[in-house]
């Protein structure tokens, strides 16, 4: 064949093949180490004149400002609550649809709406919702005993109502991933359960809960990058407000960069975010591994 | 698979109702809202009850808002067709660059093909603002800030990885012998890559297409940051759209149901593909 009459083509081909992703991964690098450049540099569109190399007092002015920590606080705020509730939630309706029936496989694709929603106008939808005047939301509140509910104009309820829509617009994500591992999952030991009466609490907990381990934990990873990450929602419904309840991290780079004109603090922050986040992924991935191992080990 | 007694069916039900309620009526309402005229919506308690007008659209697709204050000039339609311009040109080549390259990474085990499975894929996880914040700048000096070509090229950050981990699973499951025999009659590389292949794995090209579709429609922060307004997709026209209009709440309404009719019929379309792409994108990739 071509392949051993042209030794050097064949070598050649799966290079030229993927060359145009290569590519594309040169070209996600090269601003990374820009990015990481930038991050320690004195680096401030409005004062051009006084740009250079600063080392890490970028890091060090973060660390030592409260806004910062507000932005860390607020952010791994926002990650626990909307990963935790998307989690239960995802999984208790991804458990009452596991049967598999016209009325349930319909259900589940309805629910996955709101996730082909884009995030940011879905906040818009929220926005339109949660409006004082005329929006549904704030009339059922009011008929709850809360007349003058504020949404996310207020700082009390901001984290609450954005939580809210992340709660809205991803939970269909985790239900989707989790009913595929409950669909996927061997029949047997529940048969057996089932035969000996085993109690369903039991049954939960004992067996579906840690064979379906390893779906969660790639799921939930998913949505906890995604979160400690979120922009959309959070820019198109408040910017960050109101005052700075809701300035998570990439809202704050975003602010710092074009309100502020600071390049190099925003390059600071985003690396803070990005070691979170690779710290996160690591944890969660070699979790994932381990689970792997074990579960081949025993089959 | 459980026994089904009367009460554990009526709680189920209940169950689901509320469910249902909650992740589908924001849909319903925003798509009543957009066939209200103002006074309708406005009106305490809401009703359910109430004269249908196409006027909300009408003023979008005409571009002229009129209001007590004035008309306002939008062009919506613009960032409509601006989402549709970025996603197909954005995913046709994603699967242009993504396909061949997905083949590769299947077929041949090469070194530098796994780096590049492994690079891509502890990148995909950067925040975005980490490499567009610099790249605005290297935008700006190289004349590609605020152009078709500038967003579609980045646009491949989010469909490239998608196309390439999809597909690239379908490929390593097709049988190589089947690929073998093909060859063993005299056809080259490239006749067996695109007849056999490609056919075989055509469900992961439809699911990869659909998902990196809807996440190039949906995607925000991007054209937020690289483009002006006439180059933005609805994502951030909406936006702009809800700062510009103020209290026209029924056109506001009217242009969410335009930006989300797109994606939203693509999903009910094509829902065998979805389910099967968001599972395989997040488990493989």
């Amino acid at each position: 064949m071509d392949g051993s009459r042209r030794p050097f083509m064949r070598r050649a081909l799966p290079y030229l093949l993927s060359l145009p992703a290569l590519l594309v991964c040169i070209g996600i690098l090269i601003p990374f180490g820009t990015a990481v450049y930038y991050s320690l540099q004195r680096y401030n569109l409005a004062f051009p004149m006084t740009r250079g190399f600063i080392w890490f007092e970028n890091y060090t002015l973060l660390f030592t400002d409260p806004g910062f920590w507000n932005t860390v606080r607020v952010s791994l705020l926002y990650t626990l609550y909307t990963v935790g509730f998307e989690l239960v939630l995802g999984l208790a309706i991804a458990m009452l649809l596991q049967r598999r029936s016209f009325f349930n496989n319909t259900m589940s694709i309805l629910l996955l709406l709101p996730l082909m929603i884009a995030p940011a106008i879905a906040a818009l939808m929220w926005k339109l919702m949660t409006n004082p005047g005329f929006g549904i939301l704030s009339y059922f509140a009011s008929l709850l005993g809360f007349p003058d509910f504020k949404w996310a104009s207020a700082s009390s309820s901001a984290l609450f109502t954005v939580v809210l829509i992340d709660i809205w617009v991803y939970t269909p994500f985790m239900m989707v991933l989790l009913l595929a591992g409950l669909r996927a999952l061997p029949r047997q030991p529940f048969e057996a359960a089932e035969l000996d009466g085993v109690p369903q609490s039991f049954v939960f907990f004992r067996i579906t809960l840690p064979m379906l381990t390893p779906y969660i934990i790639t799921a939930s990873l998913f949505r906890m990058l995604e979160s400690i990450q979120q922009f959309d929602i959070i820019y198109a419904m408040t910017q960050g407000g109101p005052g700075n309840s809701l300035m998570v991290f990439q809202v704050a780079a975003y602010l710092e960069r074009y309100q502020y004109t600071n390049v190099g603090r925003s390059a600071a922050i985003l690396m803070v975010l990005w070691a979170i986040t690779f710290l996160l992924s690591n944890i969660f991935i070699k979790q994932w591994l381990r689970l792997r191992e074990r579960a081949r080990g025993v089959a | 698979m459980q026994r089904q007694t009367v009460i554990g069916r009526g709680v189920r039900v209940v169950l689901l109702t509320l469910v249902g309620l909650f992740f589908l009526f924001p849909i319903f309402w925003v798509l009543l809202m957009s066939f209200q005229t103002n006074q309708d919506i406005l009106r305490i308690p809401p009703s359910l009850v109430f004269t249908p007008t196409l006027e909300n659209y009408g003023a979008l697709i005409s571009g002229r808002l009129e209001s007590t204050a004035g008309v306002l000039e939008i062009r919506f339609m613009n960032n409509l067709m601006n989402s549709v311009i970025l996603a197909v040109s954005s995913v046709a080549l994603s699967l242009l660059l993504g396909i061949p390259a997905a083949y590769a990474f299947a077929r041949f085990k090469f070194r530098l093909g796994e780096d590049i499975a492994f690079t891509l894929l502890s990148f995909r996880f950067a925040p975005p603002l980490l490499v567009l914040l610099p790249l605005a700048l290297y935008f700006q000096q190289m004349g590609l800030i605020d152009t078709y070509i500038g967003l579609i090229w980045v646009y491949q950050l989010i469909t490239l990885p998608l196309i390439l981990w999809i597909v690239r699973g379908y490929f390593e499951d097709i049988s190589e012998d089947i690929e073998h025999a093909y060859r063993l009659d005299g056809n080259g590389w490239f006749k067996t890559f695109t007849r056999i292949a490609i056919p075989l794995a055509k469900p992961g090209i439809a699911a990869a297409t659909l998902l990196s579709f809807i996440f190039a429609w949906n995607n925000f922060v991007f054209a937020l940051i690289l483009a002006s307004a006439d180059k933005q997709p609805v994502t951030v026209g909406a936006l702009a759209f809800v700062t510009a209009s103020g209290i026209q709440y029924g056109q506001i309404a009217a242009s969410i149901v335009l930006s989300v009719t797109p994606t939203l019929l693509l999903a009910l379309y094509a829902q065998r593909y979805l389910v099967e792409g968001l599972s395989l994108g997040a488990v493989k990739g």
